[in-house]
């Protein structure tokens, strides 16, 4: 029994690690806020630091999904459509007030935030925000995907002594 | 208020009595025209040698429901060859809210007039495609009636969103060399900048329909800015050409200006004037830049990208933000200019053309660039006229019309530049007018450096449109009224209306404002300079293969946040 555990916990943490520092993002941008994100990933702020070093145009390569700008609601149906299509498991990081919750245009085309249609993990806040607030959000990130590895970790790990018990 | 003679045409003496109706005391030419007379006078407007109204700038609605006639279309023309401008306004009853297309009048009336429909659900009839431009397919009413309420939404589901099918002219023919297909690109595009979606039909790898839509960031500047106050609304003109936000500050403070009849002070001028130059250094960079990265030439777009980095240093500097600025007031800027304001704008002239030439010996005589760019997506500078474009893209064309040499504004009219002009209309034009302005952008900046920064204050000194300064507003009680006033009922401007145009970095930047007098805008209408240059998109596009067509939307330059508002 505690052998299997053992490698259980070992292949997982070795898959948290890999989670962690090879997060391939899939930039969402449609408007200033865009902006912002290409200097975050240009030479001068560097976000492949973090390991957020591959940015794909395809959600089907890519694990997290950084919506930069203001989501319209004739943008919401694409936006959900291509969450869809990314692979589990997958985040996402709302950048700036717009996508946030809409920012200052609380407007009849404007989409009151992005969490009307998908799931946010980490909201950055700022019109837009400063490159620094956007590195911030993303290492807040690594954070909670190391937290959420270790929670499921824990719930297998009782889970599967629940079902030795159960075999005893 | 600038009030403007009416020209006294004798092609008037021709129309019925009242049908077209000179307006006193505006800020340009204004004649209220009868609908049914509109066709034959635009037609005239635009041929006969004593107007020769052959641009098209605007058209935009405005909604008045205390009125007998609710509606007013209203039209902004201007003649290159006199310099000349002209307004029509034609009213319309609520009942009745229908005008003649005039699209084979001005080309450029196309999208504008779908966008007149879309925001006020007037018609145009003889329109080939009366489509909604800018809101979605499940909208229902008009937004930019007074009536409507500015939160009401309506949602978009999967179902309804519409599926364009393109197809030329004459349906399938045996020319055809390969099996015909349709492919959808965009929304979410990285060659679409995020926001824009092409449908082509394709033969092989050539384009031979093609159908554009957009709205995908419309953000209904418009009707926020009716609900907000004056001051309020600058934070949004920055958020529409995103790449040159400090223009768009400048283009609206004058507007506002002109209507409370305020000059800013020399010192506030004066660096309006440089960083609106700096501004159009940085639009060129990116917009040249990632017309680069679309064909492939990433290197350069790390050279043109620094440049613009440095120019955010100084901005940041200046106001405290990078890209969305807000760094100018209603009758001057928004604080004192930093203590090293001269010395880190000497350090940018010095830095900023090492970068440039270093592109320019990449990539101007780079054969790969020249077979890609030369002679595609070309246009007649007429036909670009007739199109409504006009800035750096009509430079290009061979079309020498730049607002700071037409009507100058600024400091503009004192100091020494060339507008860059070449004959071409292609991409590789377009790329080598940006390069040619960003150098004479760089000398207006030293000629104004030399003459130094003049003495005296960064906002006009009247404390109903200035705020008093931060100490004052806590020491002395009448400061502190006149920013309490300020903040809650924000400027008063007088009732009138006034069209202010500069020189954006894309083309003429105009803004319509009409103010009633009540505390907030009327009604403002921005022209944006790249609505025509997209609208012509899918023209440039047809005929031409799809990697071509990718090389020609980097080179226009559209900003979605500016064409879409
Ligand atoms: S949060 Fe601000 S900067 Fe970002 S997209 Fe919205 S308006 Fe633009």
């Amino acid at each position: 029994m505690i052998g299997e555990s053992w490698v259980t916990t070992t292949v997982d943490k070795l898959e948290e690690w890999g989670q962690n520092n090879s997060l391939w993002p899939l930039p969402f941008g449609t408007a200033c806020c865009a902006i912002e994100f290409m200097s975050v990933v240009s030479s001068h702020y560097d976000m492949a630091r973090f390991g957020y070093e591959v940015v794909r145009f395809s959600p089907r390569q890519s694990d997290v999904m950084i919506v930069a700008g203001t989501i319209t609601d004739k943008m919401g149906p694409t936006l959900k459509r291509i969450y869809e299509q990314m692979p589990d498991p997958k985040w996402v990081v709302s950048m700036g007030a717009c996508a946030c919750s809409g920012g200052f245009y609380r407007a009849y085309h404007v989409m009151q935030g992005i969490d009307e249609i998908v799931p946010v993990d980490v909201y950055v806040p700022g019109c837009p925000p400063t490159p620094e607030g956007l590195m911030y959000g993303i290492l807040q990130l690594k954070e909670k995907i190391k937290r959420d590895t270790r929670r499921r970790l824990k719930e297998k790990r009782a889970d599967s002594d629940d079902s030795g018990s159960a075999a005893a | 208020m600038p009030t403007a003679t009416i020209p006294a045409l004798p092609l008037l003496e021709d129309y019925p009595e009242g049908s077209v109706l000179p307006v006193e005391g505006a800020d340009q030419p204004t004649w209220i025209v009868r609908r049914e007379v509109l066709s034959r006078l635009a037609l005239e407007l635009r041929d006969n040698p004593e107007t020769q109204f052959d641009l098209m700038l605007d058209l935009c609605g405005v909604d008045y429901p205390d009125r007998d006639e609710r509606f007013e279309a209203v039209y902004h023309l201007y003649s290159l060859p006199r310099g000349e401008r002209l307004r029509l306004k034609v009213p319309l009853t609520e009942a009745d809210p229908v005008l003649p297309s005039l699209i084979d009048v001005w080309s450029a009336c196309d999208w504008f007039e779908r966008e007149a429909w879309d925001m006020f659900g007037i018609r145009f009839e003889g329109h080939p495609n009366l489509r909604r431009l800018l809101t979605h397919e499940a909208f229902q009413g008009h937004p930019l009636r007074k009536d409507y309420d500015p939160a009401r939404r309506w949602i978009l589901t999967e179902d309804k969103i519409y599926r364009p099918d393109p197809q030329p002219p004459g349906g399938d023919t045996d020319d055809d060399i390969f099996e015909r297909m349709t492919i959808n690109i965009g929304p979410s595009h990285p060659a679409m900048h995020g926001t824009f979606r092409v449908v082509a039909c394709l033969d092989g790898e050539i384009i031979v329909a093609s159908e554009v839509e957009i709205g995908y960031l419309h953000r209904c500047f418009e009707k926020m800015s009716e609900t907000h106050t004056w001051q309020q609304v600058i934070p949004y003109t920055d958020r529409l050409n995103y790449c040159s936000s400090f223009i768009n500050n400048v283009a609206y403070c004058r507007g506002v200006e002109q209507l409370l009849g305020i000059e800013p002070p020399p010192k506030a001028v004066w660096a309006r004037t440089i960083l609106s130059e700096f501004s159009r250094i940085m639009d060129h960079c990116v917009c040249n830049g990632t017309t680069l990265v679309d064909t492939g030439a990433l290197t350069n777009f790390w050279y043109m990208f620094q440049p613009r980095e440095e120019i955010y240093g100084l901005l940041e500097a200046c106001c405290g933000a990078r890209l969305t600025v807000s760094a100018c007031r209603i009758g001057g800027l928004l604080q004192e200019l930093p203590p090293d304001f001269e010395a880190r704008c000497r350090n940018l002239l010095e830095t900023i053309p090492a970068f440039i030439s270093d592109v320019d010996k990449l990539i101007t005589k780079n054969r790969i660039w020249l077979d890609r760019s030369v002679g595609v997506a070309a246009i007649s500078g007429e036909e670009a006229v007739n199109r409504g474009w006009t800035g750096p893209c009509l430079r290009a064309a061979g079309v020498a019309y730049d607002v700071r040499k037409a009507h100058p504004y600024d400091l503009y009219d004192t100091v020494d530049f060339e507008v860059p002009v070449f004959q071409g209309g292609d991409v590789n034009d377009r790329f080598r007018v940006r390069m040619a302005e960003i150098e004479q952008s760089l000398s207006i900046i030293r000629q104004l450096l030399d003459r130094g920064m003049p003495e005296g204050g960064f906002i006009v000194d009247d404390p109903h449109v200035a705020l008093p300064p931060k100490e004052d507003a806590y020491t002395q009680m009448e400061a502190m009224i006149y920013h309490f006033k300020l903040i809650m009922d924000g400027i008063q401007v007088p009732p009138g209306e006034l069209y202010s145009m500069v020189e954006g970095a894309n083309g003429e930047l105009g803004f319509y404002i009409i103010s009633d007098g009540s505390g907030k805008p009327y009604r403002i209408k921005v022209r944006p300079p790249c609505f025509p240059l997209m609208a012509t998109f899918s023209r440039l596009m047809n005929g031409g293969t799809l990697s071509d067509a990718i090389a020609t939307l980097g080179g226009l330059n559209v900003i979605a946040g500016e064409l879409e508002r």
